[in-house]
């Protein structure tokens, strides 16, 4: 039997359900009962690529039960590609890393460990590295002006920096982390500062 | 981007080169489509016919790494056709300018630019300064016929890229160069536009900067700069990789493009000397000029009441480079690879399969005594102590992994390509233990402070002075969490005394009468007050800005870019109350370039401002900008005592179609990639970019080459697909996506599979000087043969995005590209390469 869609929705109701053979009534009655309903509504942008869409996100309590594209923004007025239509599962997945984990010199495993003890040994070894590895002032060759000629002469000018210390990362932080961890390394003197955008 | 996403539907010819949205921007191709169901043509240059390409009403393809010649004899084809837009490049471009009668061009001195020094693999700039007057400004042909003005030269210098020449090289067959030329050519009308998309296809090559400068030339011939559906437009390739360079993440700039100083400038004096360009010219903007208030308020910002106008405002505590110092990417590695570095940060980024050569870059990890790595998932860097070919017990490096929050658990902002700072708000609460950066940052910050205090040890306070006060507090005063919103206003900057709102003089104006003291003070701003965009800063400490360009994005109105008005008064999709673009919210930069000197719109149907002579301002004046933020409020440059050119930018206030400031010569010039399939540059002389770092003969056996050898005879280039980003951490980890793209796959052509006995689905192994990888063969039509000269030439492509550490997928396509990198920027080679493939088993 040849169904339109317009004849479908014609048919819608009983008849159609007697046409089908099966009924339909569990799914109208699901779609009635949408799971994001009385879900929380928060938006978000994208974390994949620079084209920044809008995202709503459903939440109930603590867990989140559906991203979607944010139809009121400009740029993608609802759609999303692949990557951004998966983002659920990046919540919903058990290969996220939730704990601190280290690896000690020559082990073939992963350890968990707390926090604290992870943040105190960081700490340790990035000021041990810093005090190792700081240089005040560096021998650099200046041209000075000496009546009519300019001559060339090696100075001792301040540096204040890390030598022995580097850093890559990173496009995925918010602008207000990668402001925080510019400040941060180069509090400590760190001079070898890169990430995503020179690659 | 010049111009943004929603910008592209105002185009009438969009030019895809050296990228492929429809795959790796898929939701922005949205916007190419309605601009074509507008009528508007769409152009895709590629080695290979991409799904951005199958949109295309013109395909062409091309060799990987020719993609100056290509477009030189884009810019030829136009001057020759005289389709230039004239009157845009007399008046904004410095096409006028002359040049040093003794400047030479690779045409006279076979590939080379005067004053190359090959000792140094450097050239010496001055040998391309302009003729000068008696005032130190520069001598200019405004009738553009003197043949060493920069119209000639380019002229001249393109004349060499003929249909025939180019073809030679990029293997595009001749009537497809000219179909291309002759429509993008069209965009040269005042009322049309032409729009280039690029991402790494033309960043990742050793003349990275100069593709990007040679479509810059094209645009300015054309005057597609300025204006609705024009721009140069970089697809940014990481939801907030703009704002992580806006911010400073690099070796070389601090955050706002202030550049890191450099140890020959030995106060800020020196720095705001070496780095404020000066103008005498009445007419040009010269914003930078404005540098000093930048570097001041950036040091206040981050030292706080520690910087002192006595101290220099703690100037001395910023770590400096030695002149000439590159730390950049390739370099770390290189150095980590000798051994001189102990500690590594991998932070939100993988760089064992994003690094170029990632076999230097894994035996590099292993020669760190410890590492720090902050991701969402475990992954190639964190774990390379056993990945392939390591011994665990042989690698001595100590790795801490910390679990990051994903996008949706923390709040803060992103930049779009566009420029769009755009607000996200914490959905849910960070899955099990893991933190967001910020935290993870703060508490690391914290931890080290309290460590300098109680033991001392080098230059404590150059870590201890940093302003740290973010936060949601403790009962005893030690903050508890970081508010993301302190952060911001951070950024933005704020007052950190009352500021006199003092009328600016003009030469040789005199000052007012200076008022009683009893009148009232008009005020800038007052102490503690949120600045409302980077022209209230000041260079004497009395405010505070962590990043100028981001000053106005949170102010005393509140978070502009958590902003969600939707309303577009132009009807160019500027949406100017919907987040916040940097900078001062202009969404189309270089603007005022969109009309005529007298501010009337070359294009009155989609005119991005204009100029309204009769407005009458709050002061009493007349006239003012309409439309979009403009470069500056000054009137346009035809008005001779106040009007301003509007490359404000640029201490000329024009654009620079000769590039001086550029490391590898003042125009483009095509040269072969470092490793390439010829004997011989057809062009000259000079086979690769000659002040390219060269890696080779070092001494480290990972960097090796292998240009024009027979072991290696196909031309190899990298890519994404839609379904993993970037090196795949995050969507390798995605189940929906890995069963979309599964594991590693090449693209190869019928005819090379041919010869090489492979079929489509066939297990290779795919191999170039410095490793190899498996994959399954992909043998398709979208990939073709190249005839160069009498030469067959093959092409091969193949995604970057997978690793070993995700079972049954392959490794990274990075451990075959070389160490290699552009002359300007370092950015690694990895689009142009070669390789071999052989069918295993």
């Amino acid at each position: 039997m040849a169904v339109s869609r317009r004849d479908f929705f014609k048919l819608s109701g009983g008849g159609l359900a007697a046409s089908l053979g099966f009924s339909l009534a569990p799914m109208e009655a699901k779609a009635e009962e949408l799971a994001i309903r009385y879900a929380r509504e928060t938006t978000t942008i994208c974390p994949y690529c620079a084209v920044g869409c809008g995202m709503i996100v459903h939440t109930l309590g603590d867990n989140i039960i559906n991203i979607e594209g944010d139809p009121d923004h400009p740029i993608n007025e609802g759609s999303l590609c692949p990557k951004g239509s998966s983002i659920y599962q990046l919540r919903d997945n058990k290969a996220r890393v939730t704990r601190p984990l280290y690896r000690a010199p020559g082990a073939s495993e992963w350890r968990e460990v707390s926090w604290d003890w992870a943040l105190d040994e960081i700490a340790k070894k990035v000021k041990k590295t810093r005090d190792a590895s700081f240089v005040a002032t560096s021998k650099i060759k200046v041209k000075e002006r000496v009546g009519t000629t300019e001559v060339e002469k090696e100075i001792d000018a301040v540096v204040n920096r890390t030598m022995g210390m580097a850093s890559v990362g990173s496009a995925a932080l918010d602008n207000e982390e990668c402001y925080l961890y510019q400040k941060f390394l180069r509090g400590l003197g760190l001079v070898y500062i890169e990430h995503q955008a020179r690659i | 981007m010049t111009n943004h996403w929603i910008d592209l539907k105002n185009s009438d010819v969009i030019l895809i080169m050296g990228a492929n949205p429809a795959e790796n921007h898929p939701v922005s191709f949205r916007w190419i489509m309605k601009a074509k169901d507008a009528g508007a043509k769409l152009i895709c240059v590629d080695p290979r016919f991409t799904r951005s390409a199958s949109k295309a009403d013109v395909y062409a393809p091309l060799r990987s790494g020719t993609d100056i010649a290509f477009l030189g004899g884009m810019i030829s084809y136009i001057l020759q056709n005289n389709l230039y837009f004239e009157e845009y490049v007399r008046n904004y471009t410095n096409a006028s300018y002359l040049v040093n009668p003794g400047f030479k061009m690779p045409g006279d001195l076979n590939g080379l630019f005067s004053g190359y020094d090959p000792k140094k693999r450097s050239y010496d700039p001055k040998a391309w300064s302009f003729q000068k007057n008696a005032d130190e400004s520069v001598k200019k042909d405004p009738t553009l016929q003197d043949p060493n003005c920069v119209f000639q030269l380019l002229k001249r210098h393109y004349s060499r890229y003929t249909p025939d020449m180019v073809s030679r090289i990029t293997g595009t067959p001749k009537e497809k160069l000219l179909e291309v030329y002759k429509l993008y050519a069209s965009t040269g009308k005042p009322d049309k536009a032409g729009t280039s998309m690029y991402a790494m296809g033309w960043t990742q090559h050793t003349v990275g900067t100069q593709n990007i400068r040679t479509m810059t030339i094209i645009q300015l011939l054309l005057g597609n700069i300025g204006i609705a559906g024009g721009g140069v437009n970089a697809l940014r390739g990481e939801s907030n990789v703009q704002g992580s360079t806006d911010h400073g993440l690099l070796f070389h700039i601090l955050p706002g493009y202030l550049p890191v100083p450099s140890a020959d400038l030995k106060d800020l004096a020196a720095y705001n000397e070496k780095y404020t360009p000066k103008s005498k010219d009445p007419q040009s903007a010269n914003w930078w000029q404005n540098r000093p208030k930048y570097i001041t308020s950036y040091l206040k910002a981050i030292y706080g009441a520690k910087a002192t106008k006595e101290n220099d405002f703690g100037y001395a505590w910023l770590p400096k480079l030695d002149p000439g110092m590159n730390g950049s990417w390739l370099m770390i590695f290189d150095n980590m690879i000798k051994g001189k570095f102990n500690g590594f940060f991998a932070w939100g980024q993988n760089p064992a399969c994003s690094g170029t050569n990632s076999t230097k870059v894994r035996n590099a990890l292993a020669k760190l005594d410890w590492m720090v790595t902050v991701n969402l998932f475990d992954n190639e860097t964190a774990s390379f102590w056993k990945g392939p070919g390591m011994e665990p017990a042989q690698v001595k490096t100590e790795v801490f992994l910390l679990p990051a929050a994903a996008s949706f658990e923390k709040e803060g902002s992103i930049s779009n390509s566009g420029r769009w700072a755009q607000w996200r708000t914490a959905a849910v609460k960070p899955l099990g233990q893991s933190k967001a950066d910020a935290e993870i940052i703060h508490e690391l910050y914290q931890k080290l402070k309290a460590l300098y205090v109680k033991e001392g040890g080098a230059l404590p306070e150059q870590l201890t002075n940093l302003t740290w006060n973010y936060g949601f507090k403790r009962a005893d005063g030690t903050i508890r969490a970081i508010d993301t919103h302190l952060v911001a206003k951070e950024i933005n900057g704020s007052f950190l005394e009352d500021v006199e709102d003092k009328p600016k003089l003009k030469p040789g104006e005199k000052p007012p009468p200076t008022p009683p003291p009893w009148a009232p003070r008009k005020l800038l701003g007052k102490k503690g007050e949120l600045a409302a965009g980077f022209a209230q800063l000041q260079a004497d400490g009395t405010t505070s800005c962590g990043n100028w360009i981001y000053c106005q994005s949170y102010n005393e109105k509140g978070n502009m870019m958590a902003r969600r008005v939707k309303k577009d008064p132009t009807g160019l999709g500027l949406f100017p109350e919907w987040s916040w673009a940097w900078p001062v919210n202009r969404r189309i930069i270089y603007n005022r370039a969109s009309c005529d000197p007298n501010g009337k719109p070359y294009n009155m149907k989609k005119a991005v401002v204009y100029w309204n002579p009769n407005a009458v301002l709050p002061d009493g004046k007349l006239g003012a900008w309409v439309g979009d933020v403009p470069d500056g409020p000054w009137p346009p440059m035809a008005n001779e005592k106040e009007g301003k050119k509007p490359f404000i930018m640029r201490a000329d206030g024009l654009a620079a179609i000769f590039g001086a400031g550029m490391k590898d010569g003042p125009f483009p010039e095509h040269y072969e990639p470092m490793e390439s399939p010829l004997a011989k540059n057809p062009m000259s002389g000079q086979m690769s970019n000659p002040a390219a770092k060269n890696f080779s003969g070092t001494g480290i056996k990972e960097d090796a080459f292998a240009a024009n050898d027979g072991k290696f005879p196909l031309v190899a280039t990298t890519y994404r697909v839609t379904e993993h980003w970037q090196t795949g951490v995050m969507t390798r980890n995605t189940p929906w996506l890995l069963e979309l793209q599964p594991r590693l796959f090449v693209e190869l052509s019928p005819e090379l599979a041919k010869e090489k006995s492979i079929k489509n689905g066939d297990m290779v192994e795919v191999s170039s000087a410095r490793g190899k990888v498996d994959a399954v063969a992909m043998v398709t039509r979208r990939m073709q043969p190249f005839k160069i000269g009498d030469k067959v030439v093959h092409q091969i492509g193949l995604p970057y995005c997978f690793g070993w550490s995700t079972p049954g997928v392959g490794d990274a396509a990075n451990l075959l590209t070389p160490t290699a990198g552009d002359a300007n920027t370092m950015i690694p080679e990895t689009k142009a390469f070669m390789a071999a493939i052989q069918r295993k088993g």
